[in-house]
């Protein structure tokens, strides 16, 4: 058995819109390794969800994944049919989202929902109740019984994300994608819902994508941290080299923009680029204050430059 | 003795109630809210007892102390309304009131087969084109288009011209000409429901097709067909109604409104009562359903329950 459980290469998603064709993703590579947290970190509109949605094979027309491989425990994912693919969700790669109140069906229970995510991979009906009520204790949801039969609305944003997590992690899958799982809760409750998804993700051995704009958490729960620009990944290595040496710019500029009592708030200069049209060479190169001439013609591969330590930039070759 | 076991089983009773009632107070608090909404609208309640007076009627019919709807007796022909003939009798001496009682069942029963196959063709038809979109959505949009692009009345008589008359064929093309509404509501419903979120949460713990567009898609629209359906059900029977007044609907001695409208109309100058009677029948019955599908609307619309 291989180390690596997930490896994208050259990930490739548009989106085609009247305004033209939305590069989203432009030849994403990523790696995780198996028991492994990885954080995908970027600003708004830099691909992190759409990277998730198309590992997941989710993308929706007008949107459709122009090319690229998603191996996932040896099997390319792009390349199985729709039936196949179907059951690895949920099975071997299940998801969290970021608003739990509306990941969850108003109109069903919340034991039937998690029912239906363990039913949908043929386990037979009498065992899935059993089942569903343990996952709700595991999740520590208070009187496990009496939540089976609570609809989403009766619940808390925690309390809901909670269930979320019950449900994703019910068939005990390889990965669990969170998209921004705790952004839209408040902070106590973020922590226990951070510390709760890492006790259960080390319990049944999984591996997370874990996509936050949130430096600070992903530096908390993260093994590796994959920074993400307009569709690329521009820096990737391990949690404490990021953040002791970050060596591409934009990281260097997004660590800085962390805010820091006493000082003035650090901001990158200009705005993230259109993706219709992004800027030739490095997509950066307009917002980057050390850009050489190299920059604006041709487009940095992610290299590694130490052990461990993949950037894409111009500027580490000269 | 007896006593003391009375009160502890009526305790019992209590309790268990009482725990009832705590564990379904927010199901008891929406039917509640529910009964309020439809206490407040007059209308929905005058066409809620229409439709109820009517349902009754028509399931007591052969319980009701009526004549025989069939029966003919030529000397009593024509007779104006009187205590012995609350609505007079027709031009074969049949009594009116009978044969409109009688005629409520055929009514009801055409509204609700044609109202029940359209909205389940027309729903199923609906949703999958609004969920899979691209091809399919366009087939099955065209195909609707095809079928507004006429009068929705022509195209029954065509259609029922074209099977033969009879109740059955009656049905059958309505029911061809009723799906497209259907249709367009289920697919625009599914259209906006499909990219909730939890629909993407439930694909991405590996639901299927089928699942999502049953279990997580229908029941969010369910209430849009619910209201259309009541809306149309008043339309149908002013529809079969038409179809039978011109002779392709149901076929005498039949005491379906249209028909006894249609056989009337020969002594109206004279007997009014004889076509007028069954036409203020289809008149309430269509008012009725209209009133009541209007305040359905109201009840279901999230905006005035929240």
């Amino acid at each position: 058995m291989s180390e690596e459980l997930l490896t994208v290469r050259n990930l490739v998603t548009h989106f085609y819109t009247y305004r033209g064709i939305v590069k989203a993703l432009e030849g994403v590579d990523l790696t995780v390794d198996r028991r492994e947290v990885i954080g995908l970190v970027g600003e708004t509109g830099s691909g992190k969800s759409v990277t998730a949605l198309s590992i997941m094979r989710l993308i929706e027309p007008p949107g459709k994944i122009i090319g690229g491989e998603v191996i996932f425990d040896g099997r390319d994912l792009l390349k199985l049919s729709d039936e196949e693919m179907r059951r690895v969700r949920g099975k071997e790669i299940s998801m969290i989202f970021q608003e739990p109140t509306l990941a969850l069906n108003p109109v069903l229970t919340i034991g039937l929902q998690i029912q239906e995510a363990i039913e949908t991979q043929d386990i037979r009906k009498e065992d899935t109740e059993k089942l569903a009520t343990v996952m709700l204790e595991k999740v520590g949801l208070p009187d496990p019984e009496r939540m089976f039969k609570n609809y989403p609305h009766e619940l808390s944003g925690g309390m809901a994300q909670r269930a979320m997590i019950a449900m994703a992690l019910s068939m005990k899958p390889k990965l669990l994608i969170a998209d921004e799982p705790t952004s839209s809760l408040d902070v106590t409750v973020q922590a226990q819902i951070l510390d709760l998804m890492k006790k259960l993700v080390e319990e049944i051995g999984a591996s997370v994508l874990y996509i936050t704009h949130n430096l600070g958490v992903a530096a908390e729960i993260c093994d590796k941290i994959a920074v993400m620009y307009t569709g690329n990944i521009v820096e990737f290595s391990d949690v404490l080299m990021m953040f002791e040496e970050p060596l591409h710019p934009y990281t260097q500029g997004l660590l800085n923009a962390i805010p820091k009592l006493g000082h003035d708030l650090y901001t990158i200069g200009g705005e993230v680029p259109d993706l219709v049209n992004p800027p030739t060479g490095c997509r950066f190169h307009p917002r980057c204050q050390e850009a050489l001439d190299i920059c604006s013609k041709a487009k940095p591969q992610l290299i590694e430059v130490k052990k461990g330590h993949l950037v894409a930039c111009h500027l580490l070759k000269y | 003795m007896g006593d003391d076991m009375f009160r502890n089983v009526k305790n019992e009773a209590q309790r268990f109630v009482d725990k009832w009632a705590e564990e379904h107070r927010y199901q008891i608090q929406d039917v509640k809210f529910t009964m309020y909404l439809w206490r407040r609208s007059r209308l929905s309640l005058v066409g809620s007892g229409i439709v109820v007076a009517l349902i009754v009627v028509s399931l007591l019919a052969p319980h009701l102390p009526l004549y025989d709807p069939f029966e003919l007796n030529v000397q009593n022909r024509l007779l104006p309304p009187s205590w012995e003939h609350l609505c007079g009798t027709d031009q074969l001496g049949r009594d009116i009131l009978t044969r409109m009682i009688n005629g409520s069942r055929i009514s009801l029963m055409i509204g609700a087969m044609v109202v029940t196959i359209a909205s389940l063709i027309g729903l199923v038809l609906g949703l999958v084109s609004g969920y899979f979109g691209r091809k399919i959505d366009e087939a099955i949009m065209r195909l609707t288009d095809m079928f507004f692009a006429f009068p929705r009345l022509v195209l029954a008589m065509a259609v029922a011209a074209a099977l033969g008359p009879g109740i059955n064929n009656t049905m059958l093309a309505i029911a061809v000409v009723s799906w497209p509404i259907y249709a367009r509501l289920a697919r625009a419903g599914a259209l906006q429901v499909k990219n909730e979120i939890y629909v993407e949460a439930a694909k991405s713990i590996g639901a299927g097709h089928m699942r999502t567009l049953f279990l997580h898609i229908l029941p969010m629209i369910l209430h849009l067909i619910i209201v259309q359906a009541t809306l149309d059900m008043g339309g149908v029977i002013l529809e079969a109604a038409g179809l039978s007044f011109i002779g392709l609907g149901a076929q005498p001695p039949s005491p379906e409104w249209g028909l006894m409208v249609s056989e009337g109309r020969h002594y109206i100058h004279m007997n009014w009562w004889v076509s007028t009677l069954p036409g203020v029948a289809i008149v309430i019955t269509a008012l009725g359903f209209n009133l009541l599908g209007d305040g359905l609307r109201d009840i279901f619309d999230v905006r005035t329950r929240r």
